[in-house]
């Protein structure tokens, strides 16, 4: 004896998957869709682009200040006669991997103590937001070149120093999906039926309070990247590292004589940061139910 | 009564602030690589195992961690963050000489950015496309996300050095004579650019939110009983709207402190402003910790009392803030 097969008749709705959703509404928004393929350019650009363009941006490889399209340099050269094309494709590599890999860490602090006081509320709440609050009023760049300054300027420490300093909105605004979450119907029904507090928090929760706090995460990579160009403009990175903002700053003594070396690697910078933000605003509007109904 | 038991809580809370902000300071000067006998011995150019014991023993680092601490702390109280072997000054002397063109710098900016930022919003508020919304619009998507120190670069070519409107760099020009209005009008002629660059960003992001708080603010029915009652539009808009959106703008921008003095160190950096910024920035440079975590505790002071500045603004705008305590 077997069960029949339900099969589907014409009038059910197939129930779709909510990314796929997502994804058409992302689809619909132009502005989001050009700034993605523009992402995925630049994206590929620093994967890729130092193997194929494998000129060091360290080596002198014409006169100073030859101008963008002459001699052959697309961009031109800066004042050490360096190709500021080779820079800017060596460069955009460490500005997508810190602005990357800091906005994953500042989430992921973000992520934890804002899931904490959310869930237990009470004294737990009390502390981590006086925390949070602690470092809201220690202003980020600041306390950023600080701690570059005293445990010295590698990548690493600078990557960790822009997460230390910028989780404080990712918390806010995970504790305050979970305090709207956690009265929800369908969390006291796990939570009578005997779900663990840990399970409750990161299987039953956190996976519908995801929604802003994945466009919150977009916007942090821009501003990882914005951070780390500042870091390095004011000279805080790693010597033997190329970035886009170390190029604006090492050659802004010689804006008199060749602006292009400050203008050019500022674009690149405008517009990624410019891509990553509208492609925040596109997931937004896909992620958010309540607008999409308008 | 109350209101006087809260903001008592407040000054409270912004003490327990600032001595966190101390502990952090003096743990991370313990943390890191290199201490003042190392700085010393650096300047005599090198000395031996004895002498530099004698050093600590000399400034007390050979002392239990929580000894240090409280000593330290001692010592900020009574105005004293150490002694900068860089500048040959003590810390808080250094910064005090240059803490009011930080000021002046970050308090001009935040200000002209809230009143030009409300402005603009109750304009666009009211046309929403007109002229005045679309540039709130561009103005966002460009402050957020130009790097701050390129657009005062920008600024600088072009105002400064192609067409010569403004002086290049520093706060003031050290050959002009006069009496007092030639000197006010010197420092202001060496503010616009710097307070431009950093005032632009805040401006997007004031000008959004009041455009979006006054647009909420309009359509609300205490809004259509007075237009009911045959006020004009303009006495809607000014004597009954505007308060009720005034106070979110003016929280945001009470958070938004530390913001503009991260962006200030920046700006400070591109037009040479003789302050904190520019101080911090040498000093990294220098290796020298005291005056670089001096700096830090002094921005972190300047963000609490702003905090408090905001806080008493907003109990003036808006009486229901305050009252629960």
């Amino acid at each position: 004896m077997s069960i029949p097969p339900i099969i589907p008749t014409e009038e059910t709705p197939k129930a779709r998957h909510p990314m796929a959703e997502a994804w058409e509404m992302f689809r619909g928004n132009h502005a989001a869709m050009v700034a993605l393929a523009v992402l995925a350019l630049i994206i590929i650009t620093a994967i890729i682009g130092p193997d194929i363009y494998p000129t060091d941006p360290f080596d002198m490889v014409w006169a100073p200040f030859s101008p963008p399209g002459v001699d052959g340099f697309l961009l031109g050269t800066d004042y050490l006669g360096r190709d500021l094309m080779a820079a800017l494709i060596h460069g955009a590599r460490v500005s997508i991997v810190i602005g990357v890999a800091a906005a994953f860490m500042s989430v992921f602090i973000g992520v934890t103590v804002g899931a904490l006081a959310g869930f237990y509320r009470g004294w737990v709440e009390e502390l981590l937001m006086r925390i949070t609050e602690f470092f809201q009023v220690l202003p980020t760049l600041l306390f950023a070149m600080v701690i570059v300054a005293l445990f010295g300027a590698s990548l690493p420490m600078i990557t960790f120093a822009i997460g230390v300093v910028s989780w404080t909105a990712v918390a806010r605004i995970t504790r305050s999906e979970f305090l709207r979450i956690r009265e929800l119907e369908y969390v006291t029904a796990s939570r009578a039926s005997g779900a663990k507090n840990g399970k409750l928090m990161f299987q039953i929760i956190l996976p519908n309070a995801l929604p802003p706090i994945i466009v919150q995460a977009a916007l942090m990579v821009g501003s990882a990247i914005l951070f780390e160009a500042g870091l390095s403009f004011l000279g805080l990175t790693d010597p033997n590292v190329v970035s886009w903002g170390q190029v604006i700053g090492s050659n802004r003594q010689y804006i008199l004589d060749a602006s292009y070396t400050v203008t050019i690697p500022g674009i690149a910078i405008f517009v990624t940061v410019l891509a990553i933000s509208l492609v925040g605003d596109g997931l937004n509007d896909a992620l958010n139910p309540k607008l999409r109904q308008r | 009564m109350a209101t006087l038991q809260s903001l008592l809580m407040r000054i409270f809370y912004a003490v327990v602030l600032l001595i966190a902000v101390l502990v952090l300071n003096f743990s991370m000067m313990h943390l890191a690589p290199g201490d003042v006998a190392d700085t010393i011995s650096q300047s005599m150019g090198g000395a031996d195992q004895e002498i530099l014991d004698q050093i600590r023993a000399d400034y007390g680092l050979d002392q239990p961690f929580f000894v240090q601490l409280g000593s330290y702390m001692g010592k900020v109280l009574r105005f004293d963050l150490g002694y900068s072997f860089f500048y040959n000054t003590p810390v808080t002397e250094l910064i005090l000489q240059r803490l009011p063109a930080t000021l002046l710098l970050v308090f001009t900016a935040q200000i002209l950015a809230l009143f030009i930022g409300v402005i603009l919003g109750v304009i666009s508020a009211r046309k929403p496309n007109g002229i005045a919304s679309h540039f709130v619009t561009i103005l966002a998507l460009f402050g957020y996300s130009a790097p701050v120190f390129w657009t005062g670069i920008l600024l600088l070519i072009g105002f400064s050095l192609n067409i010569q409107l403004f002086p290049v760099a520093g706060m003031r020009d050290v050959t002009i004579e006069g009496g007092f209005w030639v000197h006010f009008v010197d420092i202001v002629r060496h503010l616009v650019l710097p307070v431009v660059t950093l005032g632009s960003i805040f401006l997007a992001l004031y000008s959004r939110l009041a455009r979006a708080t006054m647009m909420e603010v309009l359509g609300s029915d205490y809004v259509r009983t007075a237009k009911a009652k045959g006020l004009s539009e303009r006495e809607v808009v000014y004597k009954h709207a505007l308060k009720n959106s005034l106070s979110p703008v003016i929280t945001l921008a009470g958070l938004q402190f530390s913001a503009v003095i991260s962006g200030a160190v920046l700006v400070e950096a591109v037009f040479s402003w003789p302050g904190l910024g520019t101080l911090a920035f040498q000093s990294i440079i220098a290796r020298d910790t005291p005056t670089i975590l001096g700096i830090l505790f002094f921005s972190a002071l300047v963000v609490i009392i702003g905090n408090l500045l905001t806080d008493i603004a907003l109990r003036f705008v808006d009486p229901r803030v305050g009252g629960k305590g």
